[in-house]
Formats: C-alpha cells, sequence, structure tokens
C-alpha cells in the first residue's frame, strides 16, 4: 500500500469521503422516515413518544364503531389489538373500500395526534392474497346482487 | 398424464445438465471441438425438456386438468382461455416454470449465435448457465413442483388470484419482465466465462456482454414502465410508483444495469473500468435474483408474494453461491483487469460516465438500503418497521436531477480533454433549452423545486442530445449533399450505439417529464353523486349518468356512467367499474382512465351506497401521465437501434475520435 501514487492516494481520498457522506446522508434519511408499525396496545405504551411521529397503526375495526358519512366524507371508527385490549380512534377523509366493515383487519397510516386521534391518510383492509373459496357468511355475491336490484340495468 | 410427461422431462434435464458440466471441462482439457459440441447440445437439449414441461403445463391448464397441482390451485372453468393462458405465470410454481423456460431459451440463443467462436470463453459461460438452469431445476422438482398429483380430483378451482386477471397488461408485464430479469443470465455468465478463460485481457467479453445486457435491458425497460402502468390502470389509486419493496426489487439491477451500459463504453474506448464492469455485471446478476427472493419468498407481502413456502431458502443459498463463486472469480484475476487508459482531464466525457456510474450506483445503495433495513429491523431488534417514501424521495430526487442535467452535459463533452472554446460552445447552447421549459414549467403553476429543475433540466440535456443529431445531419449534408431525412438515416446507421444511446436519452426525457408534471399538476376530488349530480374539476365538470350492474362468466361488475364537458362541450363518458370475483372478499377496482396528450382524467369508483342510489367517486385529473408510456416506448426503440449490429463502425470510431 505504501506504493500509491499521490494520483491514487486522492482518489482513495475522495472516494472515502464519499462513502462517508453518503452514508451520513441515508442515516439521516432513515431516522426521520422509519414507520413503525404498531397495534393500538403497543402507540398507547409509546406515550408521549407515540404523538405527532408517521405510524402504520395495525389491528381490528372495533364493532360499532364506524360511522361514514358520504357527504362529507369523513370516516371515524375505532382500531382495537386483535385481542381486544387498547383502543384509538381514527379520523380518515375518503371513502372507505366497499367492504369496509366491523370487525375486519385494517391497516392505517398516519399520525396520532395530541387529541388522541389517529389522523389517517391511508387505509388498507387487510385480506389474503392467497386463492380459497369463500367461507360461509362471506359472500361478497350477495352484496353484489342487492346493487344490482338497486340500481336496475 | 402431463403431469408424469413433465416430471419425466424435468428428471431428465437434470442428467443433461450434469453431462454438460462433465462434457465442458473434457472439452477444455482435451481441446476435441466434438465434446464442445456435446456440451453446447446439452444446453439445447435441456431448453427442449422445458419446453415439453411448459407445453404440458399449457395443455393441463387449457384442459382443466385439474389432477395437476397447479391448475387445481389457478385454473377455473369459468375463466375466460385468455386469463387461464397466462395464468401460467400467476402463482409461484408456474412462475418458475416459465422464469426456467426464459431462461433456456436465452441460453441456447447465446449459445447458438456464437458456437463457432475460438477459445474457451464460451465453454466457460455454458458452465455458468447450466448452473443456474440446475438451481431452477432443483426448485422444480423442490419447493416449486407444480406437477404435483392431485387427490382427490376436484371438478373445478378458483380461478387465478383476482387482480391478475382483471386486466390485460398481465400478459404484458410478467412475460418482460422475466425477459429482463433471466435476461441478465447471459452476459452474468459471459463475464465470468471470460475472466474463466483468460481471455480477459482481450475485452472480448465486454462485446458480448454488452448486447445481451441492452437485449434484457430492452425487456426489463419495458417491464418497468409495463409494471407501473398495471399499478396505475388496475390498483385504483391514480399512482404508479411508491417506493414499494416490488418496484424497487425490479428497479435495483435497472440502474446497475444502467450504470454498465454507460461504463462499458469506457473500457472499450479507453480500457478503463475493467475490473468495475465486471462488478456491475455480477450485481446486476445478484439484484435480479435477490429480487426474486424479496418477491417471491412471501417475506414481503405483495401481490407478487404468492404462498409461503421453503423456496426463500433456496434462493438464500443460492445468492451466497454466486456471490462467493463471482468474488472468488474475479478477486483472483484482479491483477489482470488493470486498467490500460489514462485518466485526462476532468472536462472530458470519461469524467461525466464516471459521474453517471457514481450516481446510479449510489441510487441503487440507497434503493437497496431502504428496502431492506426493515428486514434488517425486524431480523436485529424485532419490531415491525417500514420505510416511508419521504425517505426515497428526499435521497433519490437530487439524484435523479443530477443524472438528467449529466445527460445534457455528457453528449456534448469530447473524449480525453478539449479546448476551453469548444466546451463552453457546447455547453452554454443548450441553457436555452432549459430556460424554456422552465419558464413553461412555472407558468404552468410549478411550485416545486425538484419538479423545476427537472423540467429545465430535461430542457437543457433534451436540446443538447437533439443538437448532436443536428451537427451530425448539418455535417453530412455539408460533406456529401444529402437531404435531412436521409442524413438522419445514414448518421443513425453509422454509428447506432451512439444515436440510438440518444434516443433512449429522449424516451428518458419523456418520462421524466410526465412524472414531474403528474407529480406537481395533479389535483383529484372525491365526492358522493346520486344519478343527475354532478362534481366539478379543474374546469371539467362530471355528471353522474347511472348506475349498473351486471353478470359475466368469472365475476359480476358494478359500474357508473359519467358524462364529461368542458365549456358546455362533451368530452365523452367515462365507465369506472368495480369486479366481484367470487373468490375475493374485497372487490377489485377497476378504473377507467381518459387521456389525452396533455394529461388523463382518472375515475375510480370508491364505493356504492348498499341500496344503489348514489356513489362515491374519486376523480383524479393527472397532467402528462401518458408521456410516461410513451418515453418507455422510445427508450426501449433507442435500445433497439442501439442492439443491431452492423453499422461502418470503423469510420465513425476515427471520426468520434478528439478533433
Amino acid at each position: 500500500m505504501a506504493t500509491l501514487s499521490p494520483r491514487r492516494r486522492v482518489a482513495a481520498a475522495a472516494a472515502v469521503v464519499m462513502l462517508a457522506v453518503f452514508g451520513w446522508l441515508i442515516y439521516g434519511g432513515l431516522d426521520k422516515n422509519v414507520v413503525f408499525f404498531l397495534t393500538p396496545e403497543e402507540l398507547i405504551e409509546k406515550g408521549a413518544k407515540g404523538y405527532d411521529v408517521p405510524v402504520r397503526l395495525g389491528g381490528r375495526v372495533k364493532p360499532g364503531t364506524v360511522k361514514w358519512d358520504d357527504k362529507t366524507l369523513r370516516l371515524t371508527f375505532s382500531v382495537v389489538d386483535t385481542g381486544g385490549v387498547g383502543e384509538i380512534a381514527v379520523v380518515s377523509s375518503g371513502a372507505p373500500p366497499q367492504m369496509f366493515r366491523d370487525g375486519m383487519g385494517v391497516v392505517v397510516e398516519g399520525r396520532y395526534g395530541h387529541d388522541n386521534i389517529f389522523q389517517s391518510t391511508s387505509l388498507m383492509v387487510k385480506h389474503s392474497n392467497e386463492y380459497r373459496p369463500p367461507k360461509a357468511g362471506e359472500k361478497p355475491q350477495q352484496m353484489y346482487k342487492t346493487l344490482m336490484k338497486g340500481a336496475g340495468t | 398424464m402431463t403431469g408424469l410427461l413433465a416430471h419425466d422431462a424435468l428428471l431428465v434435464s437434470f442428467v443433461v445438465i450434469f453431462f454438460g458440466l462433465i462434457a465442458v471441462p473434457v472439452a477444455v482439457r482435451t481441446g476435441r471441438r466434438d465434446w464442445m459440441m456435446l456440451a453446447y447440445s446439452a444446453v439445447y437439449t435441456n431448453f427442449l425438456l422445458v419446453t415439453v414441461a411448459v407445453g404440458s403445463m399449457l395443455y393441463a391448464l387449457v384442459t382443466h386438468d385439474f389432477s395437476v397441482s397447479y391448475v387445481a390451485q389457478v385454473g377455473s372453468r369459468a375463466t375466460p382461455l385468455f386469463y387461464t393462458v397466462i395464468s401460467l405465470w400467476g402463482a409461484l410454481e408456474g412462475s418458475i416454470l416459465f422464469w426456467a423456460w426464459v431462461l433456456g431459451i436465452y441460453a441456447a440463443a447465446s449459445v447458438w449465435v456464437n458456437r463457432r467462436r475460438e477459445g474457451n470463453l464460451i465453454p466457460y459461460a455454458v458452465v455458468v448457465l447450466l448452473l443456474i438452469s440446475l438451481f431452477f431445476a432443483i426448485l422444480l422438482v423442490g419447493p416449486a413442483d407444480p406437477f404435483k398429483a392431485v387427490f382427490p380430483v376436484l371438478p373445478d378451482g378458483p380461478g387465478p388470484n383476482p387482480l391478475l386477471q382483471n386486466h390485460i397488461l398481465m400478459a404484458v408485464h410478467p412475460p418482460l419482465l422475466y425477459l429482463g430479469y433471466v435476461g441478465y443470465s447471459v452476459p452474468f455468465a459471459f463475464a465470468i466465462g471470460g475472466v474463466l478463460s483468460r481471455d480477459i485481457e482481450r475485452d472480448d467479453w465486454i462485446r458480448l456482454a454488452r448486447r445481451w445486457t441492452l437485449i434484457a435491458w430492452a425487456f426489463h425497460s419495458a417491464a418497468i414502465i409495463a409494471g407501473m402502468w398495471w399499478s396505475y390502470e388496475v390498483l385504483g389509486w391514480g399512482g404508479y410508483w411508491a417506493w414499494d419493496p416490488v418496484e424497487n426489487a425490479s428497479f435495483m439491477p435497472w440502474l446497475v444495469a444502467t450504470a454498465f451500459l454507460h461504463s462499458v463504453i469506457v473500457q472499450e474506448r479507453r480500457g478503463m473500468l475493467r475490473l468495475w464492469n465486471l462488478n456491475l455485471i455480477v450485481g446486476t446478476f445478484v439484484l435480479t435474483i435477490l429480487g426474486t427472493f424479496l418477491t417471491r419468498s412471501g417475506i414481503i407481502s405483495s401481490v407478487h408474494a404468492f404462498t409461503t413456502g421453503t423456496i426463500g431458502y433456496y434462493f438464500l443459498a443460492f445468492i451466497a453461491v454466486v456471490l462467493f463463486g463471482s468474488l472468488m472469480v474475479v478477486a483472483g484475476n484482479s491483477d489482470r483487469l488493470r486498467t490500460t487508459g489514462r485518466y485526462d482531464a476532468v472536462a472530458s466525457r470519461e469524467t461525466v460516465f464516471l459521474l453517471n456510474n457514481l450516481f446510479l450506483t449510489a441510487f441503487m445503495f440507497t434503493v437497496l438500503i431502504g428496502t431492506l433495513f426493515p428486514l434488517a429491523a425486524e431480523a436485529a431488534r424485532g419490531v415491525k418497521v417500514s420505510v416511508g417514501v419521504p425517505f426515497f424521495n428526499r435521497m433519490t430526487l437530487p439524484m435523479i436531477v443530477s443524472l438528467l442535467f449529466l445527460m445534457g452535459v455528457g453528449p456534448a463533452l469530447p473524449w480525453k480533454s478539449s479546448t476551453r472554446a469548444e466546451i463552453k460552445d457546447k455547453l452554454l447552447v443548450p441553457a436555452i433549452g432549459a430556460f424554456v421549459l422552465l419558464v413553461v414549467a412555472l407558468a404552468a403553476g410549478m411550485r416545486s423545486v425538484y419538479g423545476s429543475l427537472a423540467f429545465a433540466f430535461v430542457g437543457y440535456a433534451a436540446m443538447a442530445n437533439l443538437r448532436e443529431y443536428w451537427i451530425g445531419m448539418r455535417a453530412r449534408r455539408a460533406a456529401h449533399g444529402e437531404g435531412w431525412g436521409t442524413a438522419l438515416v445514414r448518421l443513425i446507421n453509422g454509428n447506432r450505439r451512439r444515436y440510438g444511446g440518444y434516443v433512449a436519452h429522449l424516451g428518458i426525457f419523456l418520462v421524466a417529464l410526465g412524472i414531474a408534471g403528474s407529480q406537481s399538476f395533479r389535483t383529484e376530488r372525491e365526492a358522493t353523486l346520486k344519478p343527475g349530480e354532478t362534481m366539478i374539476l379543474d374546469g371539467r365538470t362530471i355528471k353522474l349518468k347511472e348506475l349498473w350492474g351486471r353478470q359475466e362468466p368469472q365475476r359480476a361488475v358494478i359500474g357508473a356512467t359519467f358524462d364529461i364537458t368542458i365549456n358546455g362541450k362533451s368530452r365523452g363518458t367515462a365507465e369506472p367499474r368495480m369486479n366481484f370475483y367470487p373468490t375475493s372478499q374485497t372487490p377489485i377496482p377497476t378504473p377507467d382512465v381518459k387521456s389525452s396528450i396533455l394529461g388523463d382524467l382518472y375515475f375510480n369508483l370508491q364505493s356504492i351506497r348498499e341500496d344503489g342510489s348514489a356513489a362515491t367517486i374519486k376523480v383524479i385529473h393527472e397532467p402528462l401521465v401518458p408521456w410516461i408510456w410513451f418515453g418507455g416506448l422510445v427508450v426501449v426503440c433507442g435500445a433497439l437501434i442501439a442492439m443491431f449490429p452492423g453499422g461502418r463502425v470503423r469510420e465513425t470510431l476515427t471520426a468520434d475520435l478528439p478533433r
């Protein structure tokens, strides 16, 4: 290594500096933009640290809490842990997915405000991608038939 | 029956591959051409055997043979024939089979084309190709066996994943992506073959690798654009890129391959970057396998991850083997990969190529770190995290606009060093283009910094690239008295690689404008309407005409018809729908996109009131989106121009030397 020419030494130094800058930028970028995936209970446990940071909140829609006003496009509901513990009120603007209903798995992305309301910017319904026939009582077809009658053709 | 036949074909392919792996060393040792030809025919035979397996699968799918496990998984009698055929790549096992087949095509074609070539480069490349084929053969009889016997045989199946049978682009994006991804195996094999055969000093492998990289790259570019388009047309969110792990997986090898296509020119011209280029090729190949691991192992949930199984471990092991093997090969020969050229001046085209490579690799590492970080965090600390879109945007936007700028500087600067006056003229004139597009963007209401920079640099680079054509054509006219048309055709023909590259650049500019425009000028509105009610978006009046429903063989459809009017003039109708598949708990959105040259009006039916009296609709005005798709087409055209051999390379080589 002692035989490096001055030219190569400059190149090596430049490479080290660039790597350091790149690493520092990446670190800074990650530090601010990592979104934690939490359940309602975990978010509540975070206390003050849980407020006003981007979070993905995953859980179930608490039965009986869904309110959707299709005129103001305001959707409110509560998310609870799978076990039923922890509860966080969510406000979301924009229409819920057609099949949005009580008890289903959801992931909402947004921030938990100091008013203890989670402002959601995106709402995803959890459903498995695996192919399986629908179970009894889980028939989208029925839903569609109501729609078809009402809509007329 | 078909299952047994295919199984036998795959088992025989093992024997053939092992035979080929033995035949090559024998041929190289003894120098016997007949053994060489036997080794080559192992590649052809393997291709034929996998073709038999693919043919059997297609036959089983079309005849609804539910005794074959894959058909039982994705087939259904109600699915239209077209979607039945393309469900060949609609789930894990079939996609691995299709991959193996594409690999077979590439291996056979690349060996056939070069079968008469002297030296040991091709024989060693055959070894590499056969080893990759062996890996996929193992998958096909092991964790991704599509031909398992099913008992009892059911009368019908569930059909393909609803998302994958809802749009015609499903017939386009996956095959293109395989043709791109798998295609990088060939330059990888040539690179390793080149090193092992000790022919590396002749730079022979680089010419072969470049052409095959370009073929794969053309498919891969088209596949990425088609994937964006699919996401836009099918998912109903009105976007085309979200830095989703599966998108990143497809994008990373593209970045490295793009870097290679540029730095390879420096090696050919100046004898520099030999070791670097070898690493880029190895990196591209490894990233394709890593991408397949990410998308197929189920480690990341998406429409691409099918079922979770053991297949991820196989891919991890394969990545380890490829990385270790390639590093040994490259490191063991690095003394013969020295640079022969000399770096002369800062203001030269070499510098721009170096910067291009620097940004592209930094880009790739940014995406790689952002993609792998959640996995690392979960493995190390057990926390579930994701890396937000702002990280990717903040990190990559500066690199993207820098690359756009370099695309204007590069073609203008000569090789080696040049005089001040020359540089000044070449670099200053395109600033007019930058000014014009910047004014256009600002006048249109652009307020974002990166959006403005993107427009300005695209203007700069586009003018610089077009000016190269202009200068070339003018010179031809003066020298040969040709008309403008003839001059253009002959100019491109004289150096297809160079002018093909500039065409690809123009395509990238269109894509960049499309992205910058649609991100900056996007407006959207959501409203609940009853039939007869209207909403207004950007001066467009949108009226809900009616809601309707119908039953189709494989699905039920709910739709809404909207009338669009601008300034009292009718501009047609839009019919967004929701498709209900029996196997899906949620309807599949089917947006309707009304395109014009200036942009799209994107309609998505969000939900319908249960009694059918009103519908909630989201309408998005997205300027310039069609430019992305068209730009992709131009990129592919550029690659096609650059790909074709021939032309008077000698003449242009000298013509290109510093004046």
